[in-house]
């Protein structure tokens, strides 16, 4: 019997988990996380999600842990409809009943959300990825990151999702994704290179994917590497703050 | 002799009342300074709007660091000016990138305009007490000093923004470019489609906004956390010009003259603050003073069958 590594991995992590006690009930989020979904095709979420919500930075796999429940329940509705294209999630996705996609996602609200604790106003450098958070590019019409997803990139509400708390590697690869590639010309030492469509359209009222198409490939590593760098402060989220920007 | 008196007051009424709004005006002066500068020319064809100077060059040396206050103080005023904030309104929701973008009130095209003379409250208008308007009205809150740290700050941030800029001269870009009042007029049921479709989604259903822990970030657009009733805002025209600019985020000019029309009407339609120069408590005659001739306003209207202007607190 051969298993691809994540199936292994997932294999042996259910193994172990049927030992523990479970709860009743086909839709038990945790037990989703943990195991999987009643389709083996919904592979336990933690096996790239990570066993802590928090993702895996390596494989571009974004933190769940702490987003809102409405945001979780709406990108799988978005990946099983094709709003949202990744192979390897939209399988998943689809395999998943409605009560367990309701379950997934109030589990993984539930878990810590992430917190940067507020600090004294920053003062970014023209140019730099905390530029574009903090200041945006308004003569291309692209507002300051955290307009929307709040002080710090901690989210707001349930439509703006955090981006602290993720990888430079998802977030790039989100912006790419509503983006697409435009297509490269042949130079003299290299091939043309055909244009890559957008794999993400489930932005509400369209609000992402032109402030995407309109930033630059440094820009778009930049905006990323900002945020994945904020990194996260082990403190509760206290809600009686204020967050400058 | 009963006929003369009755003709010499239908003559002097008016002298009197004139005169008494004058006194009240000079006992009051920052009451009532929401009268609108002449409108800013338009941009001429293949010409940029002004262009401040890049934040990289403002100066680190005093004068620097009260630039540096002012624009931290203009995007945190609730955070770091609570004192003078009544709402969760800060200067940068209404000033967008920093009091920067053209057609969203921008420092650079307002400060070169001041001193100016108003009509309203009949007399000469310092920047700063323009600024303490916004206090006021738009963050309904208790103005700053006009000698306070605070104003002092800002007074630099907005001076150092305008620098280059030709002093006293309209340029474009100005305040925010109202679109011409819709032929058919508005219609603030058609607004609350735009609204439920374009600006729930940030503003939410019920116009409260949306905060992270203490902080706004999406301002509200009406109740008691917002603008009151005296803010330009409140205005439908002033509205409309600068949603029609400015919104949704990042998608300005996507709304048609009459969707802005429209959904500006709807917002200015809920009850938020009471004009803090509520006249004897009487929402007509406070109309008939401050609002009748203010711009297109629903202040004193009876809308859906509720005269608007009871205020909120």
């Amino acid at each position: 019997m051969s298993l691809s590594p994540t199936r292994s991995l997932a294999f042996c992590l259910s193994a172990s988990l049927l030992a523990l006690p479970l709860q009743a009930g086909a839709a038990d989020g945790e037990a989703i996380i943990q195991q999987g979904g009643a389709n083996p095709a919904a592979m336990p979420c933690m096996s790239c999600h990570g066993a802590d919500g928090k993702g895996m930075a390596a494989g571009g796999f974004p933190r769940l842990a702490g987003l809102p429940e409405a945001y979780i329940a709406k990108q799988l509705a978005d990946f099983k409809a094709g709003r949202r294209e990744n192979p390897l999630m939209q399988p998943i996705a689809q395999a998943l009943g409605d009560a367990e996609v309701a379950a997934v996602a109030k589990a993984y609200a539930a878990k810590p959300k992430v917190n940067v604790k507020p600090g004294p106003v920053e003062r970014p450098k023209e140019g730099s990825g905390a530029w574009l958070a903090l200041r945006g590019a308004w003569d291309r019409h692209i507002p300051e990151c955290t307009l929307c997803h709040g002080p710090s990139g901690v989210g707001v509400g349930d439509v703006f999702p955090p981006l602290a708390g993720q990888s430079a590697e998802y977030i790039e690869a989100q912006l790419r994704a509503w983006r697409g590639t435009p297509a490269q010309p042949a130079g003299k030492k290299t091939k043309a290179v055909a244009a890559v469509a957008p794999t993400r359209s489930n932005d509400p009222n369209g609000l992402m994917r032109h402030i995407a198409a309109d930033l630059r490939e440094a820009e778009i590593k930049a905006v990323a590497a900002y945020f994945a760098g904020l990194g996260e402060s082990t403190e509760p989220f206290d809600e009686s703050q204020h967050r400058l920007r | 002799m009963k006929m003369t008196l009755r003709c010499l007051s239908v003559v002097l009424l008016p002298l009197l009342t004139t005169s008494a709004l004058a006194a009240d005006a000079a006992r009051n002066p920052r009451l009532d300074d929401q009268t609108q500068l002449p409108k800013a020319p338009a941009r001429p064809v293949g010409q940029t709007y002004f262009q401040p100077p890049a934040e990289a060059d403002i100066p680190h040396n005093a004068f620097g660091e009260l630039v540096r206050r002012g624009q931290d103080l203009f995007m945190n005023t609730k955070a770091l000016a609570p004192q003078y904030v009544g709402n969760e309104m800060n200067c940068v929701n209404c000033h967008i990138d920093r009091g920067r973008k053209p057609n969203s009130g921008p420092m650079w095209a307002a400060y070169p305009m001041y001193p100016a003379y108003r009509k309203k409250n009949n007399k000469v208008n310092t920047f700063v007490e323009r600024m303490q308007g916004c206090f006021q009205f738009s963050m309904n809150g208790k103005p700053p000093a006009a000698d306070s740290e605070v104003m002092a700050a800002l007074t630099a941030y907005a001076y150092w923004m305008s620098t280059g800029v030709h002093l006293g001269k309209a340029q474009p870009g100005r305040g925010f470019d109202e679109p011409p009042p819709p032929k058919g007029g508005y219609d603030i049921a058609r607004g609350k489609v735009v609204y439920d479709k374009q600006c729930a989604l940030c503003h939410g259903d019920d116009g409260a906004g949306k905060k992270v822990g203490a902080t706004s970030v999406f301002p509200p657009l009406w109740g008691k956390d917002s603008y009151n009733w005296g803010a330009g805002m409140h205005r439908i025209n002033t509205a409309a010009g600068f949603i029609q600019h400015n919104m949704p985020l990042g998608r300005g000019r996507t709304l048609s003259d009459q969707e802005a029309w429209d959904v500006a009407a709807y917002i200015n339609s809920h009850e938020r603050p009471q004009d803090p120069r509520l006249v004897n408590g009487d929402i007509d005659e406070t109309r008939k003073r401050y609002h009748a001739d203010d711009g297109v306003n629903l202040y004193g209207v009876v809308v859906d069958g509720r005269k608007l202007g009871l205020g909120v607190q």
